[in-house]
């Protein structure tokens, strides 16, 4: 038997239908994701601002980050999006046992992410690129710590995004771990997540070739 | 659904609907988060005040004897972040829109609650982390945290004044996209774009810039923040850096602030001008795409505020010529309101006279801008006080008048009472007076060469000083005096029927105060906004 | 029985298929952008590095996002973003090009 719609509990009710909602709630995501935008892209003019004005350092300083590594996670953060995107088709299609298992990779392949970037940073710190706290090596000249500073910010604030997205993944996984919640019409949460997650993915698209290969020829 | 009682204290509305504590901090209904964000923000104005009034009464001489000098740089500091990020920035959105909007499109809520409930408990953190600051020892790089001095020389709490400033920003942030989400989505059958009330049209423009503007601040104190705990940064010319840049990226935001302060209260205008001159505004759709003009055109004047700092003479013509473009949309406003008043049924109740204060101020306020925008001008009197006169004329003779007047005209629908008139209108007029004493002398004395921040100054300037420190005093009264008879109208009050103004609006419509859900059916617009007969005769 | 509300919203399941060669289009741009980086085609490496990057994130957007299923009113927010952030970068970086242009000294 179909559910009054008026009384549907995923109806919240301020709303007058289930489009509604949904569609606002998506046009309320995208709003948040443009302030993201906004929010990186000052880092990026930041960094545009300082490649151009210091090419020859940009290039050292690049040579220090492991592109190898860098792909590899650049791969696995592709992975996740991908078991991201079918969370939400097994969500539509009201599938819990897929959604769980699809959401429960995307958090893993979050952390791998994390835990890769995290040895990364271990790296640097005893290569000595940490500016101000470890800016030990002999290689670079004291400017390079433009570079370093920008990838640590960078690469950080992105990696806080990655967390709180595995927090809130994890908690979609608990929640739906019993009954229909999220399944079928109301699999709306599950595609909110996924254009945040998604979202994150897009900013390391850019991050990657910008801070680990420049000038590798 | 029972037919409701006429009487105010049988009736079912938004505040008697369930009592205690936890009714209030989880609710999620727009007209309870409105009147959260009412005390914390008077709370917030009445401390960035008290600043205020120190500053003023230290300038009464010339010499230091209230306060020295790290103390006095610290209380501009901490005028500047509070009366900004906790008065001015929040003040008309988070209450008059937060109450009204849902209202006013025919909708039972915004479309967001939770998100709204979770923007006033942002606001509450920022706001007690920077009362902590205050406590702590204080701030002392001006509100506008320019490096190196705050990056790298200030021994006060840069960093967790950074993180409530960017705590705060998420409140706004959130607040912008609730806004925008909801004019988008839930206007009721019939609410076009046209039929909307301006104080829409100026709320949804204002939310663009809430939306696309505050994360830019975000980031900015991040970094500020990021090269303290570094000790190096982008910022810093010995690594390479450039201290300019925090000033591009710091601008980007503020200056498209000030209108995030300034276009929520020309919608209360238009509101207010509409009801006591009972006629539509003249000229409604330049009023409203003048709104948008203003949020887009203001994102592109942010070096205005750089003029003599080190940006380049490229920029700077830049900048300048559309800082004047940028005049021509608020002047348009101001054209329309006045044509709007002419042959129309004026009633000086107080939210119009806070309305015509306003018209008035902010003309002032914005034609000196203009002066400010001219380059060879500006190198003169940038730092001075004449551009302090310049942005109060329109903050408190702009934002704060409007704030005030919009707080009289929806007082009755927010609480169901009428205040006493002859008391708002005085305290009103003593507002005007002691504004204008207290900021026009710093025109003169700023044009005259006194700087901005110092406490100490040139004993020429002593007159005009305490002229303004006098008019500061009168305004401390006038500001004191809504709080006289505003409160106690809760008791004592006249009780006001749903239209006291008889002015037209959906918010007019519904009870005073309103029932929880705002409409018990979904409304159906058939005409626009302002839908007043033709102007009658008036008789004697 | 109340009606049953033919939401168009589940009724729009993206194939797995779909899914799938986009991850691997993805991971193949990933490999091309990593390679190009050790060739030298001088000025050419930049353009190539963002325009792969901007290819991977349009299919990211399209695709995984379902932009196209977005509303109007959502596009413009999107292109808003990206709009926003091309004025700043404009108007920040008019200010470093431009520091010698015109004869004013220290300008």
């Amino acid at each position: 038997m179909e559910a009054d719609p008026h009384h549907n509990p995923a109806l919240g009710h301020h709303f007058e239908t289930l489009e509604q909602q949904h569609d606002t709630n998506i046009l309320g995501m995208w709003l948040f994701l443009s302030t993201e935008i906004m929010l990186f892209g000052v880092l990026f003019t930041a960094y545009i601002l300082f490649r151009v004005l210091y090419p020859e350092i940009f290039i050292a300083s690049s040579h220090f980050q492991n592109a190898t590594i860098g792909a590899i996670n650049t791969a696995v953060l592709i992975g996740s999006s991908l078991s991201m995107a079918l969370a939400v088709r097994s969500a539509q299609l009201a599938n819990r046992r897929a959604l769980l298992i699809f959401l429960a990779i995307t958090a893993i392949l979050g952390s791998v992410f994390l835990g890769v970037k995290g040895y990364e940073y271990y790296e640097h710190w005893h290569e000595g690129v940490v500016p101000g706290f470890q800016w030990t090596n002999t290689e670079l000249e004291p400017r390079a710590q433009l570079f370093f500073f920008l990838y640590f910010v960078m690469t950080g604030i992105h990696a806080v995004h990655l967390i709180i997205g595995i927090g809130l993944v994890l908690s979609l996984a608990f929640r739906s771990r019993k009954g229909s919640r999220y399944l079928g019409e109301s699999f709306l949460p599950i595609e909110l997540m996924g254009l945040y997650w998604h979202f994150v993915d897009v900013v390391w698209v850019y991050l990657f070739p910008l801070l680990y290969l420049i000038g590798r020829h | 659904m029972a037919v409701p009682s006429i009487a105010l204290n049988t009736r079912r509305h938004y505040l008697n609907v369930n009592y205690g504590v936890k009714s209030w901090l989880l609710t999620t209904d727009h007209k309870r988060i409105a009147v959260l964000y009412l005390i914390s923000i008077t709370m917030m104005f009445v401390i960035g005040g008290i600043a205020a009034a120190l500053m003023r009464y230290e300038l009464l001489t010339p010499a230091p004897d209230l306060v020295e000098s790290d103390d006095y740089n610290k209380l501009f500091t901490v005028h500047g972040i509070v009366m900004i990020f906790f008065f001015l920035v929040p003040s008309i959105p988070a209450v008059l829109g937060n109450f009204l909007i849902p209202i006013m499109i025919g909708a039972r809520d915004l479309a967001f609650p939770r998100l709204n409930l979770l923007s006033w408990y942002l606001y509450a953190i920022a706001a007690a982390m920077t009362m902590w600051v205050m406590l702590s020892g204080g701030i002392d790089t001006g509100w506008t945290f320019y490096t190196p001095y705050s990056s790298a020389a200030s021994p006060t709490l840069v960093i967790p004044t950074a993180v409530g400033i960017f705590i705060a920003g998420f409140s706004s942030i959130l607040t912008g996209i609730n806004f925008i989400a909801t004019i988008h989505r839930m206007r009721a059958p019939g609410m076009t774009w046209m039929r909307m009330p301006l104080f829409l049209w100026s709320l949804y423009a204002t939310s663009i810039i809430m939306v696309l503007a505050t994360p830019v601040l975000g980031i900015t104190v991040l970094l500020l923040a990021a090269e303290r705990i570094f000790r190096v940064g982008i910022f810093d010319p010995a690594l390479g850096g450039d201290p300019i840049l925090f000033q591009h990226f710091f601008w980007f935001y503020s200056h498209p602030a000030v209108y995030i302060m300034i276009l929520p209260g020309m919608g209360v205008v238009s509101e207010i001008v509409a009801a006591f001159t009972r006629k539509r505004i003249f000229g409604y759709r330049f009023v409203a795409f003048s709104s948008i003009a203003i949020a887009v055109f203001g994102f592109l004047v942010w070096g205005h505020h750089m003029f003599v700092s080190g940006q380049s003479a490229h920029a700077a013509l830049m900048f300048s010529i559309l800082s004047y473009i940028v005049a021509i949309p608020s002047a348009i406003k101001v054209f329309n309101w006045t044509a709007t008043l002419y042959k129309g049924s004026i009633s000086l109740a107080t939210p119009m006279l806070y309305a015509l204060g306003f018209i008035g101020l902010f003309t002032i306020g914005g034609l000196t801008g203009l002066f400010l925008a001219a380059l060879a001008v500006d190198v003169h009197v940038h730092d001075t006080y004449f551009v302090v006169a310049h942005f109060h004329y329109i903050m408190v003779g702009g934002t704060s008048l409007a704030y005030l007047g919009g707080i009289h005209y929806w007082w009755p629908k927010m609480t169901g009472r009428m205040y006493n008139e002859t008391w708002a209108r005085f305290a009103a007029i003593t507002i005007f007076v002691g504004f204008n004493l207290t900021f026009f002398p710093q025109f003169i004395v700023g044009y005259l060469g006194m700087p901005r921040r110092y406490h100490y100054y040139a004993p020429e300037f002593q007159v005009l000083n305490v002229l303004s420190t006098a008019g500061a005093t009168v305004m401390l009264v006038g500001y004191a005096l809504p709080f006289l008879y505003l409160i106690p109208s809760l008791w004592n009050g006249k009780s006001a029927g749903p239209n006291p103004w008889g002015a037209a609006g959906l918010e007019w419509e519904v009870a005073s105060p309103p029932p929880p859900e705002n409409f018990a059916e979904t409304p159906i617009v058939t005409v626009g906004a302002y839908n007043y007969g033709p102007v009658e005769e008036k008789i004697g | 029985m109340a009606e049953h509300h033919h939401d168009d919203h589940t009724a729009h399941v993206t194939p797995l298929r779909t899914y799938l060669l986009a991850a691997l289009a993805l991971l193949v741009l990933t490999i091309i952008t990593v390679a190009v980086a050790f060739v030298n085609l001088g000025p050419l490496n930049d353009v190539v590095a963002v325009g792969v990057a901007t290819l991977k994130a349009l299919i990211i957007v399209i695709i995984f996002m379902h932009g196209r299923a977005t509303s109007g009113v959502t596009r413009l927010v999107i292109v808003a973003g990206i709009l926003w952030l091309a004025i700043l970068m404009v108007g920040t970086f008019d200010d470093y090009l431009t520091r010698d242009w015109l004869a004013i000294p220290g300008r």
